[in-house]
């Protein structure tokens, strides 16, 4: 089933949670909501499923208007971030539940009713636990409970908030690659809310970001990666480098230095630039033809990657990532010079970060 | 008021460490303090009721206890807490459900008002009732035109009985369905349960241990209330007389033995009920403890 | 109600509030206001009358002195018995705990009996104090110990889990830091649980106050020395008095409502205040 956000606003109080936002998730699609705490990306979730209510706008589910439509007829699956799992029960009514509540014409034969449960448990591999009770469970197990619990009522649409929020780093790992996995089994439009980046990224077809109540970009991963559209999805996304300058002929101007900006380079003017760390040429010694003039400060080379802090001239701190055989390769050690030329440069006229 | 505080998530005990320990001469005297003033202020009476009983022997102490006035006592004394408890069950937990499942404005001021009868002292809690229903009160000429007698009969008894037991549930729930918060019903909903089945099947287990403490109290409360059903009452003998109300009439004619034949059913209720409350409040600690565990963070 | 109400996705609000607010109304509410009204119907002169005689202002000093004395002698010996049962181990303290609520589940005609037949000087403790010229029945003495009798559970179940939830490691510290456990107990641990025995205090006190059924049968109801404030309600209300009575009950609600009000602000503070995480 399609999702079509459309101009939808909703204030608390005097604090407006959410400004306009529209967003058109196609069928069969799995879509993060990324935000900071407090962007409004929940408050979003939950207007789609009918747990709020917005003050203007609307939610078409398949192109029919759902606005108006009671929680309980929406047949989404929501999966809370602390699980809500029915403590009283065991594992398998938690899952049974929705199915037995139906009215008694729509009822399934309780036979069926089992069969789909033990069925559920498989696919989220943990029929084991079925006579258990949810505080026996692990928090991993319980995320994957409250997801069986979910899809068990068919839903057209599955809606997730942070999903992996309450669990440990490792475990957290494990489960996003699972629900990838099983998102490509049953193909059941998906929308997750996030507040960590790189799980947005891993998991998710397409991705919402979100701040202050506005959508700022919504785009594949790779895409609101490369191009951010916006200052604050350039500083969101991923770590980055951050540069007050101004545009002229060309150049993004530094204090006395000057970094050439290819086709393009952006309107003249007051200007911040992005730049990620792993997009730094780090080059032995200071080069009167091009490149940031700096100092190494400190180098961490254990994994796969050094991370090197460099200070410019005036003092300013950058960070610069490049591949470990390539930091051998070039012999530096802390406390020497370099040139920092950067591959690619982001430009964003100086109100825009204001914004 | 305190009742609630009660419910507590975390254990009422701590060990202690050698840093924080007092020496041994002080925790002596502390626990001898204690102990001598549970021995006298409260061992103490709770034993003299039964002693006082059974001064002069089982057969006496049988016989206070069989006989019409007592009997009628004992009646209407579980009358009026099968009317009284029931109605504040239910109000308790509809005040409940709307107080800790939804937000609105003056919920506060809400909860001040349903702790109101706590503050009120029984005999103005009486009183209320006699000038609204009594021979002078609001109601009192339409009634008498009607034959309808409220005061100094068993309505009166009953309404001030609900009034002085108006709050036990609901202070107990409240904080209770606060601390659940809402996340199950609303994942209930999301499942398709209808109103009914969110409350029967989520909301009720939920609350039930919670829910029995309230009306445990509830009922200890209704059974031996004294004053505000003194002053409604009348003391008509076989109509108008609750157990209390009984063992002071026996006591101040001087009937010793009698009276505490009364009271010692009043106070094995009130041992029923202590034990049945410690019972209910390890249950309901931990359940909050299980609260707190599935709310938090663990792999 | 949609501009009061916040949306919710649950269902029976109105039905519930609706049920909540004609209850209380009807329970509550409508019989408390006949107590305002009936005062008001009196006129100043007559309400004065009624509240400042003599034998009803020797009740209210009786009343509260005897109130606020013996929610003071609570305090300190309810703090005692909060400390040794989250403390120590010692025998009989799981009987302790669960028998500190007595007051509260035996019906109070009961306690006041039994008091009286132990302080009498037939009783077991009358008895004995006899001999050194101490007479608690019938006396004010009397008064005060059926108040500190039902004013007990208060205090200790308020203290009880904030004692309970000091974490041991705030303790632990302030030795580390030196100070002797006397220091710690002032400085650390008194104003910790310095909100929850203020909350106690004004909860017995509030309780001390309207209490009667354990009061009147060992008080001896003497007008001018012992005779509480209820029981003169009961007693001008007996006489026909209704006027009369209302007049005292309303300064006593008046005095009720303001100790609520003072109450559910000391709670809202200890809430605030050993509120953790959040």
């Amino acid at each position: 089933m399609s999702i079509s956000i459309r101009n939808i606003s909703k204030q608390f109080g005097t604090f407006q949670a959410l400004d306009d936002v529209s967003i058109d998730i196609p069928s069969g699609e799995l879509v993060a909501l990324l935000g900071p705490s407090g962007c409004g990306k929940t408050t979003l979730l939950r207007i789609i499923a009918g747990l709020d209510y917005a003050d203007r706008g609307q939610i078409l589910l398949d192109g029919d208007d759902a606005s108006a439509r009671h929680v309980r007829e929406r047949r989404v699956g929501f999966v809370f971030q602390h699980y809500a799992l029915f403590r009283h029960m065991s594992i398998a009514d938690n899952v049974a539940f929705g199915l037995r509540v139906r009215p008694r014409r729509e009822r399934l034969a309780e036979a069926e009713i089992r069969r789909r449960v033990k069925r559920l448990l498989e696919l989220v591999q943990l029929d084991w636990l079925a006579d258990r009770f949810p505080p026996q469970l692990s928090g991993g197990q319980r995320q994957r409970i409250a997801l069986a619990r979910a899809l068990a009522v068919e839903p057209k649409v599955l809606l997730l908030d942070e999903p992996f929020g309450a669990l440990d780093a490792k475990v957290r790992k494990e489960l996003r690659r699972w629900l990838r996995q099983l998102h490509d089994e049953i193909h059941v439009t998906s929308v997750f809310v996030t507040h960590d980046q790189e799980e947005a990224l891993e998991v998710a077809d397409r991705v919402v970001v979100i701040n202050k109540g506005k959508v700022e970009q919504i785009g594949t991963p790779e895409a609101v990666y490369d191009h951010p559209a916006t200052p604050f999805v350039a500083n969101f996304l991923g770590s980055v480098n951050l540069f007050h300058g101004r545009v002229e002929d060309g150049h993004l101007h530094l204090g006395e230095h000057a970094l050439a900006l290819g086709a393009g380079g952006g309107s003249e003017g007051r200007a911040v630039a992005f730049v990620r760390p792993h997009e730094f040429d780090l080059v032995p010694g200071w080069h009167a033809d091009g490149g940031l003039p700096a100092r190494i400060l400190r180098v961490a080379a254990a994994g796969p990657s050094a991370q090197i802090e460099v200070s410019r001239v005036d003092g300013e701190v950058i960070e610069v990532t490049i591949s470990r055989d390539a930091f051998q390769l070039l012999g530096l050690a802390e406390g020497d010079q370099v040139s920092l030329r950067p591959r690619h440069i982001r430009v964003f006229q100086a109100e825009a970060l204001a914004a | 008021m305190s009742t609630s505080i009660a419910l507590h998530a975390g254990s009422l005990e701590r060990a202690e460490t050698a840093s924080t320990r007092e020496p041994a001469w002080a925790k002596v005297v502390l626990i001898s303090v204690a102990l001598s003033f549970f021995a006298v202020f409260l061992l103490l009476p709770l034993g003299t009721v039964f002693a006082e009983a059974l001064r002069k022997g089982w057969g006496a102490y049988l016989e206070a206890l069989v006989n019409r006035d007592a009997w009628d006592a004992i009646r209407l004394t579980l009358i009026t807490a099968a009317i009284a408890v029931p109605l504040n069950l239910v109000f308790g937990v509809a005040a409940a459900w709307s107080i800790a499942k939804f937000e609105f404005r003056g919920k506060r001021l809400l909860i001040t008002f349903i702790d109101l009868p706590f503050s009120v002292s029984p005999v103005i809690s009486g009183l209320i009732y006699v000038l609204l229903f009594g021979a002078q009160g609001w109601f009192g000429p339409w009634l008498q035109e009607h034959d309808i007698q409220i005061i100094f009969a068993v309505p009166g008894i009953v309404l001030a009985t609900i009034f002085v037991t108006f709050p036990f549930v609901a202070r107990e729930l409240i904080p209770l369905m606060e601390a659940q918060g809402s996340e199950e019903e609303e994942a209930a909903v999301v499942l398709g349960a209808s109103g009914w089945q969110v409350f029967w099947h989520i909301t009720l287990p939920n609350i039930k241990w919670g829910l029995l403490y309230g009306v445990i109290l509830c009922n200890a409360r209704a059974m031996g209330e004294f004053g505000a059903v003194s002053v409604v009452s009348g003391h008509i003998r076989g109509q108008t007389n609750t157990m209390p109300l009984y063992v002071e009439i026996l006591y101040n004619e001087y009937n010793y033995a009698a009276a505490f034949a009364v009271a010692s059913l009043l106070a094995l209720l009130a041992i029923v009920t202590l034990a049945l409350k410690t019972l209910v409040e390890r249950q309901t600690r931990r359940q909050l403890q299980e609260i707190a565990a599935t709310s938090e963070s663990e792999t | 109600m949609a501009s009061v109400k916040r949306f919710s996705p649950l269902p029976g609000f109105g039905l519930a509030m609706g049920y909540t607010l004609v209850y209380l109304t009807l329970v509550v509410l409508i019989p408390l206001t006949a107590v305002g009204t009936k005062t008001l119907t009196m006129g100043l002169d007559a309400f004065w009358a009624a509240v400042s005689s003599p034998r009803v202002v020797a009740s209210y000093q009786l009343s509260f002195g005897a109130s606020l004395l013996a929610a003071a002698i609570n305090v300190v010996f309810g703090l005692i018995f909060a400390w040794v049962l989250v403390r120590y181990r010692f025998p009989g303290k799981g009987l302790i705990d669960a028998l500190v609520d007595l007051p509260f589940a035996l019906p109070t005609a009961v306690a006041g009996i039994a008091l009286a037949t132990i302080h009498s000087e037939n009783g077991p403790v009358g008895k004995l104090l006899e001999p050194w010229g101490i007479e608690i029945a019938y006396t004010p003495n009397g008064v005060l110990l059926a108040l500190v009798f039902i004013g007990l559970p208060f205090v200790v179940r308020t203290v009880q889990p904030v004692l309970a939830d000091l974490e041991k490691e705030v303790e632990e510290a302030a030795a580390g830091l030196g100070a002797s456990r006397g220091q710690t107990f002032l400085r650390i641990i008194l104003p910790h649980i310095g909100p929850a025995l203020l909350t106690g205090f004004a909860m017995a006190f509030a309780r001390a106050v309207g209490e009667y059924g354990s009061v009147i049968f060992i008080a001896g109801n003497v007008p001018m020395v012992s005779e509480i404030t209820p029981l003169l309600i009961i007693t001008k209300l007996e006489q026909y008095d209704y006027a009369g009575a209302t007049a005292v009950a309303s300064v006593m609600l008046v005095f009720s409502f303001v100790l609520l009000l003072i109450i559910n602000g000391l709670q809202g503070w200890m809430h605030h205040r050993y509120a953790r995480g959040a």
